[in-house]
């Protein structure tokens, strides 16, 4: 195995049975990969080589038995660090957080580990997902492995550098405003932001509760379909996971795109977007026509109220959901003498800036007197958000836009200015609001070098279309356009 | 309270008091999580991830404890909503898992209810404005660890236990008012079998909105809340103690401040809490963890057909059904045990208005001696009606009836057993009866000449020689008759 080899899903189960290779085999691979190249890095907060020897001592007694492999058998896999597993500490890059153990396992990763995956270990973030850069990790920064000196966007940002780098070859993020699918355009991956309510949230720490999904972030379409086939589904734990049946996304994905129309809304190639990802998602557009796509101009007027509607409900949920960091009952806590100071201490040295701050405008969002100016309206917005795709999708059967305005930017380069971090999130949050499912795609690179990510979005609980197409313009070649 | 207001003060002013009640829903598991709710288990041993507020976890809603809340609702003629909603109540304090208690706020399970309360021999209805569903919060413990002056310990058994509160409209206006109220509530709650009703073990719980304003003011005062009573004793002692706090501060020409006030046991005050200006901003907004409670018609209906016969009802029953006293009918349906054991020994056998005394009478009084227990355990129904049975036909005397009761009470063997193998039969045998006073005749020659003689004082000697003889069973009449026919030869 060399260091560049690009292992898929299918390409690991299919050595494994010929016995080309053992799962013990690929874990120490893959455990000398993380050593070298995670130092420089900084994409994994904690390994679980326990955990995933075990697994994988599993995978190869099944091999020797000649049993029926599952699904994943063997893959390597990585979890961010906001969704919980058993034993493995699940800090979510917030210090105040540091050494929790959580004693359950989120059903996402107890799913993908009855499937046969095996967690080589936690990926970093930005603090509670709070970020679009993974600086806002407590426990520093992560290196964009195609180019260190850059972001790998986040919050998914440990996630999608640990695939991309080879340092796992299938990784789960999550993405409450563009989390997947954004570090997955920085980094030059496929990341999938499956429809709310299609995977278990069950064992993902809230940062806001409407909108957080659990995604698969890979490096083939295939992969992430494969992946979602295993965690899609109704979970008993999570009240708001669905009941809708689950398709054969792997089936699916193989099926015909000619004829499908793929709208492209207006308001998503307006001002601030930078030229070169302009070019690249039209080529990526003129990519999908040639495939027999038909291209349909849409319009989403709601679309500049977006950023404005998701931070007011996204801070206002967190701030209560980021209630419980207490010091009382676990993580760290900073003893002083009255209980209001033991608050304010713990939760004052706990927490980052950026999580103070969306905290307290959460705080204000919710506040006597402002709640129905802020909360209560954004609500409005997002009912009129999610409008402007439903009938989008009465004229288009899928939507395609660029995933992010820019390329992966400098680290530090934004760091001071909050805003511009916000705003760099324009076009990921509004399929966040409105609940339906979102690819990012690679689509070509910038003349630096730098990956570009082509964002489809599809109507509720259509992540096999969202998948097929995506499937296709990768297969056609969509990372070079 | 000494305060010192004259009654004629006190006469002028009028009190307006509205309770907030909790009532523990009797459900086996948490409301949001399959961890046991049973009360007095070691500390910290019902607890899971959900109910700890684990990060990542999520509440999933306990079917059971809906249709419960439902049934409260119905029973208090409540509108019960199409859809209801949770929400949260954000504030931090460590028997708070989540730093957020899970309640319903804008979107109650039901409103517009009443129940209607009996004071001073009339009915007056109370309104209740709303019902809703809500978890329990941990349990603090400041006191009883030998590190308690620096740590304060939690458990949190009680933390996800569900609830419901029930608000009254500001309808009551006296103390006595509010208590009969609290325990019409009670009842009904402890009837269709929705919660415990224990104050003790706290799955009764009752806040009070108070204030006063002088008699033929159309307007309400200012209000202030009373926590903390949580027993009858209490609440009347605290409503009249913040009641005639209230008129004194108003005779003085003080304000009343809008606050929360907590009871003080010990001291028997009611005490300030927080004030408006510290009052929470508990920042609610829809819970987006849980979808909203849907209760269809279908759904409502079933609900309606489970529930149990309720107090005000059965007490109309029993006076049409069994002829019974409002007074007796009120006695015996004061639980539902108690009435179902009535309606059993009634339908056992027993006239109803003697079942009614038996029970009123020998079995409440044994039962409170004895501090136990359920009537079924000490006597079976079928058992009491056997003995009401044996004295109405005259064949035990009253007085024998009471001490084969006592007898039941204690051995639990049937009547029929104790009364031969104690010889508590009345002896109506009249040749029986005849052989003893021929006894006695051959005994007292001299007291037969007297009678005989025309000295009629001398029948009451020769009955009460014979009632020794047979220790108090011969059938009175009937010795009476025979004395006299032998004695006149
Ligand atoms: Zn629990």
């Amino acid at each position: 195995m060399t260091n560049d080899a690009r292992l898929t899903v299918a390409g690991i189960r299919a050595d494994l049975a010929a016995k080309k290779i053992s799962a013990r085999e690929l874990v120490t691979e893959y455990r000398s990969r993380i050593d070298r190249e995670n130092p420089g890095l900084n994409a994994y907060l904690a390994l679980s080589p326990e955990r995933a020897f075990a697994q994988a001592d599993r995978i190869d007694r099944m091999v020797e038995r000649g049993a029926e492999l599952p699904p994943l058998a063997g893959l390597p896999l990585a979890v961010k660090d906001v969704i919980a597993t058993r034993g493995i500490p699940t800090t979510c890059g917030s210090r105040i957080l540091e050494g929790y153990r959580p004693p359950y396992d989120a059903t996402a990763v107890e799913r993908l580990e009855q499937a046969g995956a095996m967690v080589l270990g936690k990926t970093n973030c930005d603090e509670f997902a709070m970020g679009s850069s993974n600086e806002n990790s407590a426990y520093g920064p992560v290196r964009n492995p195609v180019a260190p000196d850059r972001v790998p966007g986040g919050s998914s940002g440990g996630s999608a550098a640990a695939v991309a780098a080879g340092l796992a070859v299938a990784a789960l993020g999550t993405d409450t405003g563009g989390s997947v699918r954004q570090p997955g355009a920085f980094c030059g991956i496929p990341a999938l932001m499956p429809t709310y309510g299609r995977v278990s949230r069950y064992g993902l720490v809230a940062f806001a509760s409407s909108l957080d999904r659990i995604g698969p972030m890979t490096n083939t379409v295939a992969d992430a379909a494969a992946l979602l086939g295993v965690i899609a589904g109704h979970d008993p734990h999570d009240a708001t996971s669905a009941a809708v049946p689950v398709h054969d996304y792997t089936a699916e994905i193989e099926k015909r795109v000619a004829g499908l129309r793929i709208g492209v809304p207006r308001e998503y190639f307006g001002e601030g977007m930078d030229a070169e990802v302009r070019a690249k998602v039209e080529a990526g557009i003129a990519l999908l026509e040639r495939l027999g796509c038909r291209r349909v101009e849409v319009e989403m007027p709601h679309t500049d109220y977006a950023i404005a509607t998701y931070y007011v409900i996204a801070t206002a949920e967190a701030s209560s959901n980021l209630a419980r960091y207490d010091g009382v009952r676990y993580g760290v806590r900073a003893p002083a003498d009255s209980l209001a100071a033991m608050y304010r201490k713990t939760r004052g040295t706990g927490f980052g800036a950026e999580v103070k701050r969306r905290i307290m405008l959460g705080t204000y969002a919710l506040s006597t007197g402002y709640y129905e100016a802020y909360y209560l309206k954004a609500q409005k917005v997002r009912t009129l958000i999610a409008r402007d795709f439903q009938q989008a999708f009465e004229k288009a059967d899928l939507l395609v836009t660029p995933t992010s305005p820019t390329p992966a930017f400098r680290l530090g380069e934004r760091t001071t200015d909050p805003l511009a971090m916000y705003l760099a999130d324009i076009y990921t949050v509004t399929g966040s609001l409105a609940g339906v499912p979102g690819i990012s795609v690679p689509c070509g690179r910038t003349a630096e070098g730098l990956p570009v990510g082509l964002q489809i979005f599809g109507p509720h609980f259509r992540e096999d279309l969202v998948l097929r197409l995506a499937h296709a313009f990768e297969r056609a070649g969509g990372s070079q356009v | 309270m000494e305060s010192g207001i004259s009654p004629d003060v006190l006469a002028r002013y009028e009190a307006i008091i509205g309770l907030e009640v909790h009532a523990q829903l009797k459900t086996a598991s948490k409301i949001f999580c399959a961890c046991s709710t049973r009360f007095g288990d070691p500390p910290n041993s019902n607890v899971c991830p959900v109910c700890l507020g684990l990060p990542g976890t999520l509440p999933v809603i306990n079917r059971r404890a809906v249709e419960l809340a439902v049934r409260a609702s119905l029973a208090l003629n409540a509108q019960v909503q199409e859809r209801s909603r949770f929400a949260r109540k954000n504030y931090f304090y460590p028997d708070l898992p989540k730093g957020y208690q899970i309640s319903m706020y804008e979107l109650p399970l039901a409103t517009a209810g009443w129940l209607e309360i009996e004071f001073d021999g009339q009915v007056k209805r109370i309104g209740i404005t709303r019902l809703h569903m809500e978890e329990d919060a941990a349990k603090a413990l400041h006191e009883g660890f030998p590190d308690s002056d620096r740590a304060t310990y939690i458990d949190y058994n009680r933390c996800g236990t569900p609830l419901v509160e029930i608000v009254s409209e500001p309808d009551l206006r006296t103390p006595a008012e509010a208590q009969a109220y609290l325990e019409e509530l009670k009842q009904t709650l402890e009837y269709i079998e929705v919660s415990d009703c224990n104050m003790e073990e706290g799955s009764l719980r009752c806040d009070a909105n108070v204030s006063v304003r002088p008699r033929g003011d159309g307007k309400f005062g200012t209000k202030t809340e009373v926590k903390n009573l949580n027993s009858f004793r209490y609440l009347a002692r605290a409503l009249e103690y913040e009641i005639e706090r209230q008129i004194a501060a108003l005779e003085q020409g003080e304000r009343i401040l809008q606050e929360t006030r907590l009871w003080n046991v010990a001291a028997g005050r009611t005490e300030t809490m927080r004030s408006k200006e510290h009052a929470h901003d508990y920042r609610y907004f829809p819970e987006p963890d849980l979808l909203p409670v849907m209760i269809d018609a279908v759904w409502k209906q079933e609900i309606l057909e489970a529930m149990p016969e309720l107090p005000a009802a059965k007490r109309k029953r029993f006076v049409a059904e069994y002829g019974l006293t409002g007074y007796d009918a009120r006695v015996l349906s004061a639980t539902r045990e108690l009435a179902d054991y009535f309606e059993a020994v009634a339908g056992a056998g027993a006239a109803a208005k003697s079942a009614a005394n038996w029970i009123e009478g020998e079995l409440l009084r044994r039962l409170k001696e004895s501090g136990s227990a359920t009537p079924a355990e000490r006597i079976a129904p079928a058992e009491l009606a056997a003995l009401i049975g044996r004295v109405e036909s005259g064949e035990i005397t009253a007085a024998s009836g009471k001490r084969v009761f006592a007898r039941m009470f204690e051995t639990g063997e049937p009547a029929a057993k104790i009364i031969e193998a104690e010889g508590f039969g009345q002896i109506s045998d009249s040749g029986e009866i005849e052989r003893v006073v021929r006894e006695i005749m051959e005994r007292e020659p001299g007291n037969v000449a007297k009678y005989r003689a025309g000295n009629e004082g001398v029948l009451k000697f020769f009955v009460g020689q014979v009632m020794r003889a047979t220790r108090g069973q011969a059938n009175p009449q009937l010795v009476n008759e025979t004395v006299k026919r032998l004695l006149a030869g």
